[in-house]
């Protein structure tokens, strides 16, 4: 942005002192997110909690240690992770963003229904944060819950600038509670986003550190040797599920490592409400509190109703509020694993602090199977969940019965024919499949409860329960061997025209993963309803975690105007390409 | 202070951004009730606790087909940011989503061999930057004996164009600086990743003085641990006719075949060491022999290599 005033050239000498002099000496956490925390209602008013209808933030450059090393950390108020920002369903808020950075900035509301020019996408609701400026975001909570912030710039994201947002329901709380903690989940890198970036582009599987080796084969590990040249033919990896692994990354929950052992504080008998952020940029987690099952009670903000287990995943962006009651004075770990099982963040919600229950092991890491690239056929009991065989012709169950695995056409253009195909599209799955009851990757066979995506099922009735008008299918496409990411084959860079939607209208999109990776799918400026068998209380979400070889549905009403960004969520993904622009208009706009 | 709090509010109304809202959907009506089917059997491994959980088929409720609206041509953002400042702001973001570039410089081999009375030194590499699909870049090769005047010494400046999920298209020049006396020639070819995980690269040469040479590579990197890589590697080099001036004989004129195993101390940074057969045939053997050369040689090889 090229608007100044003095006190934008102010801010920008300051921040010209901030970069020539060195970072700010990194403060400690905020209040919030202090280990030994009693909970979010003893800490109101203390630093790093903010509140009411004007908050300033500022967004710098600040030192930030893990064990010995210190590293640098984008951040707001000079903390990882940023403020609690804690709001009330109906008021107005005014949040004025301070850039003292050298670069451009933004803040993205994540999750917030709020008017497009104050999402805080540069290039799309807004031109961002020049260096030196500011910029006043206004908007009204229509909404309540747990929610987050983030920078959408530069992937700052990855590099410590998020926080949480929380919203009290203007009336009484449908989630009740007598205590809560905020875990915020995080990745962290010591080096810069950028410089991890192009690792990936340079060398394919560059953060993987644990690929099949001639070692592993002579002991027996992993796949057989059948396996591994059938695999090898269509040049997969089954280890590629975690684009950048625990060998690279410090796994944080309120930015403790599991040394730093972040811990909560609950008295037995309480009911604790955690709220779940999962900021990473690139690290979906398995979340559990072995000793303790969890009550799923809201995702991504809107209450579901309660579903107890013992395990879910998390995928990036995603927001998770869970009930535990523990009823005995003595400490649980609270364990984030990252999918692949390369690392994993340990908490602790203990009586008092000191107190520690053990690390669990890391189990053993998981493999990506055929099903994963969306082409597994009645090999085994689940499978055919989402194949309706009574519509299927004799003939064509008689050529599913003879399709040999490795001699099917893994890029097949017929099978998405809107995909623009290229050098950027390596595989199509010739039948995704709906993977909504299936256990999320690495999960299969653990010997407790897992949630499933059917599970979900919204506390209210959904609001809009008209029948779509029309469909849209959007392909997750990729090539992981060039790293390169895309929606329906064209990187944003290549298709910058918008995905367009009627105000109002009601429309089901399909999201088609033909990648072997999980994609969270994020839509800005609404929630949109999973199709997942609960009709008429669909989960409500804003990210939906798209299952390699799998096929999600859901339907939205295009209700808030204007220009939204639409995009994987893994950082990565992302910044190579996989984002569209949805747009929606008054039907006589677009003529 | 933001300068946007001073635009008049009048402009900020006129913007659609006020016509939204969260709740216009809640009022309507459902229009037609989902056709009941039953579940699909459980997953066993799928949680237990809800019996109504199960996913239901693809939805069975009727989708419309209602054309999609035309895209809008303008961007929503510009009424309130302005037109100007909006572009640069799209052109960023292009940037930043999908179109940043990058470069990537290997040093596949930099080695020194030992054969039979003599010691040699062999360094080979290529250098690109780009995009994902068009690259430029430089190829170079040199190898000589040591307290000799260098052998071989061959550039290649290359545009690589990726024409597949795996393979890529590679044309432009080849300068050979050594042997004397030096060619350029035109290079075709293509590179890229074969079933299997094989590497290969493929050119064709035409030299300015019409001779026709071909040069066949594979390798393969077998991971033994995840630091320690077993790569055989081959090349072949083949000439359409004799080109007596640098000693090179009609048909296949070279052979080697390589075994180098190398530690990972960083993917970046791996030192290998490693045997090498090479063998020249037909006529490049006779010329080779005639000039006191021996033809076949195997060589110990130890070495580094490098990218970054």
């Amino acid at each position: 942005m090229t608007l100044k005033t003095p006190v934008d050239r102010r801010h920008l000498l300051r921040g010209a002192a901030l970069a020539s002099g060195g970072m700010a000496l990194a403060p400690l956490f905020p209040a919030w997110a202090k280990s030994g925390s009693h909970g979010l209602h003893s800490l109101a008013g203390k630093p790093g909690m903010l509140s009411g209808d004007n908050i300033e933030v500022s967004v710098g450059q600040s030192a930030f240690k893990i064990g010995k090393k210190t590293g640098h950390a984008y951040t707001i108020n000079g903390t990882l992770p940023g403020p609690l920002i804690r709001l009330r369903e109906g008021q107005n808020v005014k949040l004025v963003v301070r850039n003292t950075l050298d670069e451009d900035t933004s803040v993205h509301w994540h999750g917030m229904l709020l008017p497009f020019h104050m999402d805080g996408v540069p290039g799309v609701s807004y031109p961002g944060i020049g260096p030196g400026e500011s910029f006043t975001y206004e908007f009204p909570m229509k909404q309540h819950g747990t929610y987050w912030y983030h920078s959408h710039s530069h992937m700052q994201e990855a590099m410590g600038m998020y926080g949480a947002l929380i919203v009290d329901p203007a009336g009484k709380d449908p989630i009740a509670y007598d205590r809560e903690h905020v875990l915020v989940l995080s990745d962290w890198s010591f080096a810069h986003a950028h410089v991890n970036f192009t690792k990936q582009k340079q060398k394919a599987g560059y953060f993987n550190k644990r690929k099949q080796t001639f070692a592993g084969l002579a002991k027996g590990e992993d796949q057989p040797l059948s396996e591994r040249m059938m695999w090898g033919q269509m040049l997969m990896d089954p280890t590629d599920i975690a684009d950048v692994t625990g060998a690279y990354y410090h796994y944080l929950i309120n930015g403790h490592d599991s040394m730093g052992n972040w811990t909560g504080i609950f008295k037995p008998g309480e009911r604790v409400r955690l709220r779940i952020i999962n900021a990473a940029a690139m690290s979906n987690f398995n979340i559990r509190v072995p000793g303790l099952p969890m009550t799923i009670v809201a995702s991504d903000g809107l209450p579901l109703t309660p579903v107890e287990t013992d395990e879910f995943q998390i995928a990036v962006a995603e927001t998770w509020d869970v009930i535990i009651e523990p009823k005995e004075a003595i400490p649980y770990a609270f364990i984030a694993e990252s999918i692949d099982r390369s690392g994993q963040c340990r908490a602790t919600l203990a009586p008092q602090m000191g107190m520690t229950a053990p690390i669990p092991e890391l189990r053993e890491r998981p493999l990506l199977t055929m099903k994963d690239m969306g082409m597994d056929h009645g090999s085994g009991g689940g499978d055919m969940a989402g194949m309706d065989h009574s519509n299927m012709m004799p003939e064509e169950m008689a050529a599913m019965g003879s399709m040999d695995h490795s001699s099917m056409n893994m890029r097949d253009p017929s099978v998405a024919p809107q995909v623009k195909m290229g050098p950027g599209v390596a595989s199509l799955a010739p039948m995704p499949l709906d993977r909504n009851s299936e256990r999320p990757t690495g999960l299969e066979k653990v010997p407790h409860r897992v949630l499933t995506l059917s599970q979900l099922r919204a506390l209210e009735p959904n609001p809009d329960q008209r029948t779509p008008s029309r469909e849209i299918d959007v392909h997750l496409t990729a090539n992981m061997e060039r790293y390169m990411w895309s929606m329906d084959g064209e990187k944003y860079s290549e298709k910058t025209e918008p995905l367009p939607f009627r105000h109002n209208e009601r429309v089901r999109v399909n999201l088609i993963n033909h990648t072997m990776m999980p994609h969270p799918i994020h839509l800005h400026g609404h929630f949109f309803e999973v199709v997942n068998g609960q009709k008429g209380r669909y989960p409500r979400k804003n990210v939906v975690n798209v299952l390699p070889g799998a096929k999600v549905t859901f339907d939205f009403t295009a209700d808030a105007m204007g220009d939204w960004a639409f995009h994987c969520h893994m950082l990565m993904h992302m910044h190579a390409g996989m984002f569209r622009v949805v747009t929606v208009r008054h039907e006589e706009e677009g003529q | 202070m933001n300068t946007l709090l001073l635009l008049p509010a009048a402009l900020l109304l006129a913007t659609p951004a006020f016509a939204q809202s969260g709740h216009q959907g809640h009022d309507m009506p459902a229009v037609k009730a989902e056709p009941t089917k039953p579940p699909p059997e459980n997953d066993p491994h799928a949680g237990h606790d809800m019996g109504s959980s199960a996913a239901e088929m693809p939805p069975s409720d009727e989708v419309g087909n209602a054309p999609a609206p035309a895209p809008p041509e303008d961007h929503a953002a510009d009424a309130i940011f302005g037109a100007d400042i909006m572009a640069k702001s799209r052109k960023e973001l292009a940037y930043e989503v999908g179109g940043m570039g990058y470069s990537l410089v290997t040093i596949d081999l930099l080695e020194v061999g030992f054969q039979k009375g003599e010691e040699s030194y062999r360094f080979e590499g290529e250098a690109f930057t780009g995009g994902n699909i068009n690259r430029f870049g430089v190829k170079f090769e040199g190898e000589g004996a040591f307290g000799e005047r260098i052998d071989d010494l061959e550039l290649q400046a290359l545009y690589s164009r990726a024409i597949a999920p795996y393979w890529n298209l590679q044309a432009g020049v080849r300068y050979d600086i050594k042997p004397d006396p030096s060619r350029t020639y035109l290079v075709a070819g293509v590179e890229g990743i074969a079933p299997y995980w094989f590497k290969m690269n493929a050119a064709g040469f035409v030299s300015n003085k019409g001779e026709v040479r071909a040069r066949l590579e594979a390798s393969y990197d077998q991971r033994i641990t995840q630091s320690l890589i077993l790569q055989p590697r081959i090349e072949a080099n083949i000439a359409f006719q004799d080109i007596r001036a640098i000693g090179v004989g009609s048909g296949l004129t070279d052979f080697e075949a390589g075994l180098r195993l190398r530690y990972e101390i960083e993917q970046e940074i791996a030192p290998y060491i490693g045997v090498e057969w090479r063998k020249q045939t037909g006529a490049t053997a006779r010329f080779s022999r005639a000039s006191g050369e021996d033809p076949e040689t195997i060589s110990l090889v130890a070495g580094i290599r490098i990218w970054f």
